[in-house]
C-alpha cells in the first residue's frame, strides 16, 4: 500500500485561513502605545544586536512622535528589507532579548520587530520610493542571486548610482524569501511586493531563469560587467544516509516548501502522518507547515536537546502550539519499507544517561533503544549545504564549505564579491541583507577608486 | 484610621477632597453621585446672573505627553449656563440630603455692590455652607471684567469680598487667580477684605496647542481658538508654590487655604496639605476618570497618615512651610551625589548621555562583552539629580547626600559681595 501522501486534506476556506498572516500587523494606536514603552537608550544594546545596525530607538521615537515615515526611512536605510525582516527574523535572539525592558521583566521587550513592521508596511503603502539614485556612475555591477543578500546589494548599488542586473536561477526574484520560509510568516504575496517597492529605485535588471555554471559562467559575468556580487545561497542539501532515501514520501524539506511556495495550497501534498527530522528554522517551518496543510499527526525529530536546536525556543513553541510533537534525543537509522513503500522511520536513542532520568521514587527504567514512528512522508532538514560546482572552473577560494571573503566581501577573485549564505557567518536573513549592502560599499569604493586612479594616471 | 474629618473656616466636611468649582459640579445629578462616591464636599459651578451665559460646543483641549492622556487640560467653558432658580432649588435639595457634607457656592457677578448685595441672600436661603467667590476665571469671563479681571487687581479683590462680608453670614472663601505677578498681593487685599479663607489656584492662561491642519488653536470652534483656563497634573508644581508663598506669609498667617490645581491622587493630597492647605479641590482627576477616583485618595491618605503617625489633618497641615524658604536661605554647604545601583541598573544609557550631553559629565560609561556599565565620577558629581530623574528604572539612581561640616547660606558666603559680616 502506497503512503497515504494526498492534497486538498482541507477545505480551501480552511487552508486560506491556516496560511494567512500568523502575525498580524500593530494598528496605529498599538504601535503607539508600543512605542511609548521604548526608553530610547543611548548606545542602546538592540542595535548591537542588530546585523544590519538598524538604529531602533531613533527609528522607534518617530513612531511614537507619528513620523512615521522618518521611521521607515530610518530602518530602510539600514535595511532596504526591513519589512521581511520584521517578519522572519528571530528578534527573541536579536534586537529585543537584548531590549533592555527584559532586565525590568523577561520575555517582555519592547516589540521591535512589530513596530519594524508597522513603519514598513506604511512606507510601502505609499507611491513613491523613499531613496532616490545618484548621479549615473556608467559602472555595471552583475549580482548573481535574488535572495535577501542579492536584493540589499542589488538596491545599494542602485542608490549609489550603478547599474546592475540581477541574475537568478527562478523565474521570479526573492530567494529564500520567496520559496523558502513559511508561507503564514511572509503573507499576501508579501516577498514580491517588497521587491516590487525595492526595484522601484530603477536601475536594476531582473533576468530570471540563469544558472550559473550553466546557462552563464563567472567568466562570461566577470567580462561584460565592471563587478560581480555572488549571492547564491546554499543548494545542496545533507542527506540522512540511509538506504531507500529516495523513496516516494521521503523529501527534503526545502524542496517541500518551496513546492508549497510555488503552487496552490490545495495542489500541495502532504502526508497524513509527517516526520521531520531536523532541528532548525527549516524543520519547524517544514512542520508546522505539513500541519496547516492537514497532516494529522507531524512529529519534528532531533537527534540533540534543546539547547542546540538552532530553532529558538519562541520557534518551538509556535511548532507545538501548531500540534506538532517535537521529539528530542533520537537519531534516525532505518527507513521502513512494506513492498518498496514507505511506512516509517526508525530511530535509536542519543540520550545521554543525565536526560533519561525518572521520576523520584521511580525504579530506574532503562529506555528502549529503538522506537519506530509511522510516517506516509519524511521531511529532511538537517542542514543544507554549499555547492562550490558553479564557479569550480573559477580561482575562487572556497573554506570550511564557504566562499573565502575579506571584511568587505572581496573573494580572492578580482572583482568578486560574496556575502550571504554562501559565505561563512550566520545564515539570518537579515545578516544576508548585511552582506549584501557591505559589499555594495565595497564594490562603490573599489570602482570610485579606481576612477580616482586612472584619473590620476592619465588613463581614459 | 486616620481621622480625616476636615474643618475648613468653620465648615465641616468628613474628608478634605471636595470637588472644584467646574463642570463635575454643574448640577444636581453630578453632585448627588460625588457625594455617594465619598467626596467630602463641592463647591457648586459658579452662578451668575439671569440671564445665565451660553457655552460653546467644543470647550477642552488636552496635552498628551508620551502616551500619557489629560498631562494638562484646558477649557473654554464659562459660568454655569442655567438659570439661577435651577441652580438655587437644586442646591438646597442636595444640601439638605447629605447635610454632612460641604456644600460651597461659587458666584461671579459684575463689579458692583448692589448686585452681590442681590445675590447673597438667595444663596445664603440654600443653606449652603459658604461662598467661593469666583475671582479666577482666565477666559471669557474675564473679557467681560469678572473673575481674574478682578482677581487681577488686589483693590477689587478687597472691594468685593468686604461687599460680601457686610451682605451675608456665610464663610467667604476668595479664589485666587495664578494669573498674576505676585499671588500675594490678591491674597493679602482678599485678607484685609475679611476673606475667612483663599482657595487656589484657578486655571492658567493657555493655548494647549495648535491644530496643525486647521491651523487654529485648540480646542477649534469652527475654525479659530481662543485661550482657555489650564489645570490638571501638569499644573502642581504652580500651585504648590503659590500656595507655600501665601502659607509661610506673615501677613496672611492662619488664613486656611483651600489647595487645588492638579491633585490626582493621594500623594499629591498630602504635598499640598504639607504646603499649607487644610482643605483640598480637585477637578482634572475626576473628569478623567469619574467620582470614585476619590476612593483611592481617602484611602490612600489615611494610609500614608497612619503610617507616619499623624491622627488629624491639622496635624499634618503646614508640616512642610517652615522648610519653605527663600533659596539665599539653604546650607550651601550641603553636598549629595548619586549613585547607581548596578544590580538594578538595565543599561539603558539614559543618565550617561543625559550627563555628558547637558550636565557635568559626571557618569562615565564602558563596555563589557555583553552589557554597558555606567558609573558616577564622584568627583564631577553636582548632586543635580538629572540622572536620577531620567533613570527609567526605581531606585536604581539615588542621591546620597554627603556628611556635612556646619552651615553657610548664601547670607553667609564668601564670595557674596553683599554678605553680612560679623
Amino acid at each position: 500500500m502506497p503512503p497515504d501522501i494526498a492534497c486538498g486534506r482541507l477545505s480551501d476556506d480552511m487552508l486560506a485561513r491556516n496560511f494567512a498572516d500568523a502575525h498580524p500587523g500593530l494598528t496605529a494606536e498599538q504601535a503607539a502605545l508600543e512605542a511609548d514603552r521604548c526608553f530610547y537608550c543611548y548606545d542602546a544594546p538592540c542595535i548591537e544586536a542588530c546585523p544590519t545596525d538598524i538604529d531602533i530607538p531613533r527609528f522607534i521615537k518617530a513612531i511614537a512622535s507619528k513620523n512615521t515615515a522618518g521611521a521607515a526611512r530610518t530602518i530602510l536605510q539600514s535595511n532596504i528589507l526591513g519589512g521581511s525582516c520584521a517578519r522572519v527574523c528571530p528578534t527573541e535572539i536579536l534586537c529585543e532579548q537584548k531590549c533592555v525592558h527584559t532586565a525590568i521583566e523577561t520575555h517582555k521587550p519592547v516589540r521591535i520587530g512589530a513596530l519594524q513592521r508597522f513603519a514598513t508596511d506604511w512606507q510601502m503603502a505609499q507611491p513613491a520610493h523613499p531613496f532616490g539614485r545618484a548621479a549615473p556612475t556608467g559602472r555595471h555591477v552583475a549580482v548573481m542571486g535574488a535572495g535577501p543578500a542579492g536584493l540589499a546589494c542589488a538596491h545599494r548599488l542602485a542608490m549609489l548610482g550603478h547599474d546592475v542586473t540581477l541574475y537568478d536561477r527562478h523565474t521570479r526574484p526573492g530567494g529564500l524569501n520567496e520559496y523558502g520560509v513559511a508561507a503564514y510568516k511572509l503573507a499576501d504575496d508579501f516577498a514580491q511586493k517588497e521587491i516590487d517597492f525595492l526595484f522601484a529605485i530603477g536601475g536594476i535588471t531582473y533576468r530570471g531563469g540563469t544558472v550559473l555554471g550553466e546557462t552563464l559562467s563567472l567568466a562570461t559575468l566577470r567580462q561584460e560587467h565592471d563587478a560581480v556580487f555572488l549571492a547564491i545561497g546554499l543548494s545542496g542539501v545533507r542527506a540522512l544516509g540511509l538506504p531507500d532515501e529516495s523513496i516516494h514520501g521521503v523529501q527534503d524539506a526545502v524542496a517541500f516548501i518551496e513546492d508549497l511556495r510555488s503552487q496552490p495550497l490545495a495542489t500541495t501534498p502532504v502526508g497524513r502522518r509527517v516526520v521531520v527530522i531536523g532541528g532548525g528554522n527549516t524543520a519547524i517551518d517544514a512542520a508546522v507547515q505539513a500541519r496547516r496543510l492537514g497532516a494529522e499527526e507531524v512529529t519534528l525529530v532531533y537527534r540533540r536537546g534543546e539547547a542546540t536546536m538552532s530553532a529558538t525556543e519562541v520557534e518551538r513553541d509556535w511548532a507545538q502550539t501548531n500540534g506538532v510533537t517535537l521529539r528530542l534525543w533520537a537519531a534516525p537509522i532505518r527507513l521502513e519499507t512494506e513492498a518498496g513503500a514507505l511506512t516509517g522511520v526508525t530511530f535509536r536513542r542519543t540520550d545521554p544517561p543525565s536526560v533519561s532520568g525518572t521520576l523520584p521514587g521511580m525504579p530506574p527504567q532503562a529506555p528502549p533503544a529503538e522506537f519506530t514512528l509511522g510516517a506516509d512522508m519524511v521531511l529532511k532538514a538537517i542542514g543544507q549545504v554549499f555547492i562550490p560546482d558553479p564557479i569550480a572552473q573559477d580561482q575562487i577560494l572556497v573554506e570550511n564549505g564557504r566562499l573565502v571573503v575579506d571584511e568587505k566581501g572581496r573573494t580572492t577573485l578580482g572583482g568578486v564579491y560574496a556575502g550571504g549564505d554562501c559565505t561563512a557567518g550566520e545564515d539570518l536573513t537579515v545578516a544576508a541583507v548585511r552582506d549584501g549592502r557591505e559589499a555594495a560599499k565595497a564594490i562603490h569604493d573599489d570602482l570610485t577608486l579606481t576612477d580616482l586612479s586612472s584619473s590620476r594616471t592619465g588613463a581614459p | 484610621m486616620a481621622d480625616l474629618r476636615t474643618n475648613f473656616a468653620g465648615i465641616t466636611s468628613p474628608n478634605p477632597f471636595w470637588l472644584a468649582s467646574a463642570p463635575p459640579t454643574d448640577k444636581e445629578y453630578n453632585v448627588r453621585r460625588a457625594y455617594e462616591a465619598g467626596w467630602g464636599g463641592v463647591v457648586w459651578k459658579t452662578l451668575g446672573e439671569d440671564p445665565p451665559v451660553v457655552n460653546l460646543s467644543s470647550r477642552y483641549g488636552a496635552l498628551q505627553f508620551e502616551g500619557k492622556r489629560l498631562m494638562g487640560l484646558n477649557n473654554i467653558e464659562l459660568i454655569s449656563d442655567r438659570p439661577l432658580a435651577t441652580n438655587i432649588a437644586e442646591i438646597k435639595r442636595v444640601k439638605r440630603d447629605f447635610p454632612d457634607r460641604a456644600l460651597i457656592v461659587s458666584l461671579m457677578v459684575p463689579c458692583e455692590e448692589h448686585r452681590w448685595k442681590a445675590i447673597l441672600p438667595l444663596i445664603e436661603e440654600t443653606g449652603a455652607d459658604g461662598i467661593e467667590l469666583n475671582f479666577g476665571c482666565p477666559h471669557g469671563m474675564s473679557e467681560r471684567n469678572m473673575g481674574s479681571a478682578v482677581g487681577q487687581v488686589p483693590e477689587y479683590v478687597e472691594m468685593v469680598t468686604r461687599w460680601c462680608k457686610q451682605n451675608t453670614r456665610m464663610p467667604v472663601i476668595v479664589k485666587l487667580t495664578p494669573n498674576v505677578t505676585n499671588i500675594l498681593m490678591p491674597a493679602r487685599a482678599a485678607r484685609r477684605g475679611g476673606a475667612d479663607a483663599v482657595s487656589l489656584i484657578n486655571t492658567i492662561q493657555s493655548v494647549i496647542g495648535v491644530d496643525l491642519d486647521a491651523m487654529a488653536p485648540m480646542p477649534v470652534v469652527g475654525g479659530k481658538g481662543t485661550h482657555g483656563g489650564y489645570c490638571g497634573p501638569a499644573v502642581k508644581p504652580i500651585a504648590l508654590r503659590m500656595i507655600g508663598e501665601i502659607a509661610r506669609d506673615p501677613e496672611m498667617a492662619g488664613i486656611p487655604i483651600s489647595g487645588m490645581g492638579g491633585i490626582s491622587n493621594w500623594r499629591d493630597s498630602a504635598e499640598f496639605l504639607a504646603m499649607g492647605s487644610s482643605a483640598l479641590q480637585v477637578c482634572t482627576a475626576a473628569m478623567h476618570y469619574g467620582f470614585r477616583i476619590v476612593e483611592d485618595m481617602i484611602d490612600g491618605l489615611s494610609n500614608w497618615m497612619d503610617s507616619k503617625e499623624y491622627a488629624t489633618l491639622p496635624d499634618l497641615s503646614g508640616r512642610a512651610v517652615s522648610r519653605f524658604v527663600p533659596w539665599n536661605q539653604l546650607n550651601m554647604k550641603f553636598r549629595t551625589i548619586a549613585q547607581i545601583d548596578q544590580e538594578s541598573c538595565v543599561g539603558c544609557g539614559l543618565c550617561h548621555i543625559a550627563c555628558e550631553d547637558t550636565s557635568h559629565q559626571a557618569i562615565a560609561k564602558s563596555t563589557g562583552p555583553n552589557r554597558r556599565e555606567y558609573s558616577v565620577i564622584d568627583e564631577e558629581c553636582v548632586g543635580c539629580n538629572l540622572c536620577a530623574h531620567v533613570c527609567p528604572v526605581d531606585e536604581c539612581i539615588t542621591m546620597t547626600p554627603q556628611p556635612v561640616d556646619g552651615e553657610m547660606t548664601w547670607l553667609e558666603h564668601p564670595l557674596n559681595p553683599h554678605r553680612l559680616s560679623a
